[in-house]
């Protein structure tokens, strides 16, 4: 597999994981606006995944299609960062992960809006749009929530300490992301941390929260090495169509 | 009635019968497309919510292409199924559809009337410009018509809404976000 592809796919698989995470929360949102605000995220974190799979499956070729890339590959093959597969926990927590992936992806895609492939341009163009008001609604909920009552502080605070160490993978090249940076394919990423960590310090700073000092970072996401929770996002996202191959809603 | 979307034009004068054959078959698309609603607004046809982009003749079909509103929406799906069946009902079955992408869908495409379409079904329709930061503000609540409103939340039903309350008669609504 080419190094666009596994490009293409690391792209496709944080918002096809996290769909996957934040849909977890159907149903059981801790009131309903919230509820449907996480699963309307949800949604158009699935449907910006559709696209680049649809893009990627185009590639590859054969009978590859979205479904086949979305719904059957095995766990070192899928290339998200370890960041959206962490469990949702807590509203808290669900806001903070949101949060740091959502500040990320906003600078991601900023400058995928300028990117001279025309159909990865199209994608970007388009879900920038969609990833403002993600990037709005999360950060409006760390301020609300870090700057609320005691208790909602300091569940923000934990939340924020225990997901920073998922944090550096995002400006950490993979393989193949060094590979296409010659060409001009994949992104500067050093430049997108200092954007990134200008909008989250300002966050933080409105909420009250205190950014970690953590130094060593859990690393592998890009490249397919998975922490356990991965596994068991795989077996509830996979189960209908091994169970039932090629089986259609 | 399709001249609002910017993406659509029907003005080419054109001489000759089979050009003149062409822009009459789009006119007839375009006529039956506006009957069809969108399946989560009942009454509002889809090419007053600018989803219509182009019509056009490619080797021996026709080419509908529609435009996707957020990457999400469920009713991707079922828009091609839906206006498929309108036409080949109409008996145009040489017929294509696409969904796509860009230039991206905008509610800056959304007609006059498929706002006032909006409002009388109780969703206040998008005022404002879509850009960060900026989802625009209900200019007044579709129950009562009280400008005193508050935002619930940013999200409603469908990704496209924001869940909003009228200060005056107190009812919820929701408010369809500039985008």
């Amino acid at each position: 597999m080419n190094a666009k592809i596994k490009y293409l796919l690391h792209l496709a698989d944080c918002p096809l994981i996290l769909g996957q995470r934040l849909g977890e929360w159907c149903g059981h949102g801790p009131v309903l606006e919230q509820d449907i605000a996480l699963t309307n995220i949800s949604l158009d974190l699935i449907g910006q995944a559709r696209l680049l799979y649809q893009y990627a499956a185009s590639l590859v070729g054969g009978k590859s299609t979205e479904d086949t890339l979305a719904m059957l590959r095995l766990e070192h093959e899928y290339l998200n960062l370890l960041l959206v597969e962490q469990p949702n926990k807590n509203f808290g927590a669900t806001i903070v992960r949101q949060f740091l992936y959502d500040a990320f992806n906003l600078c991601q895609y900023e400058k995928l809006t300028h990117h001279d492939d025309p159909q990865l341009n199209a994608i970007a163009v388009k879900t920038l749009k969609e990833i403002k008001y993600h990037y709005r609604y999360s950060s409006e909920w760390v301020i609300r929530l870090g700057d609320g009552t005691e208790e909602s502080h300091r569940i923000m605070q934990e939340a924020l300490d225990e997901l920073w160490r998922n944090t550096g993978e995002m400006f950490q090249p993979a393989s193949y992301e060094i590979e296409l940076l010659k060409e001009g394919y994949s992104l500067d990423l050093n430049a997108i941390q200092s954007i990134w960590m200008e909008k989250v310090s300002t966050i933080l700073n409105q909420a009250g929260l205190v950014q970690p000092k953590t130094e060593v970072m859990q690393t592998g996401g890009k490249e397919g090495r998975h922490t356990e929770h991965m596994g068991y996002i795989l077996a509830e996202l996979q189960f209908m169509q091994r169970t039932y191959p090629e089986m259609q809603w | 009635m399709i001249k609002r979307n910017p993406q659509v034009s029907i003005t080419t004068i054109s001489s000759t019968q089979e050009e003149r054959d062409k822009i009459l078959k789009r006119i007839e698309i375009a006529s039956i497309l506006y009957e069809v609603s969108d399946p989560e607004l009942p009454g509002i046809s889809i090419v007053d919510l600018g989803m219509l982009v182009d019509i056009f003749p490619e080797e021996d079909h026709w080419h509908v292409m529609l435009a996707t509103t957020y990457s999400g929406c469920p009713a991707i799906d079922v828009i091609p199924v839906i206006v498929k069946t309108a036409l080949e009902d109409a008996g145009i079955t040489d017929v294509k559809i696409s969904m796509g992408i860009s230039p991206p869908w905008s509610t800056d495409w959304i007609s006059e009337v498929g706002k006032e379409k909006l409002l009388a079904y109780g969703i206040a329709p998008p005022n404002g410009s879509p850009t960060l930061h900026d989802e625009g503000k209900p200019k007044q609540c579709p129950q009562c018509g009280s400008t005193h409103t508050s935002l619930i939340s940013l999200y409603g039903s469908t990704p496209c809404k924001a869940s909003y309350k009228c200060e005056t008669c107190l009812e919820p609504f929701e408010y369809f976000k500039c985008f």
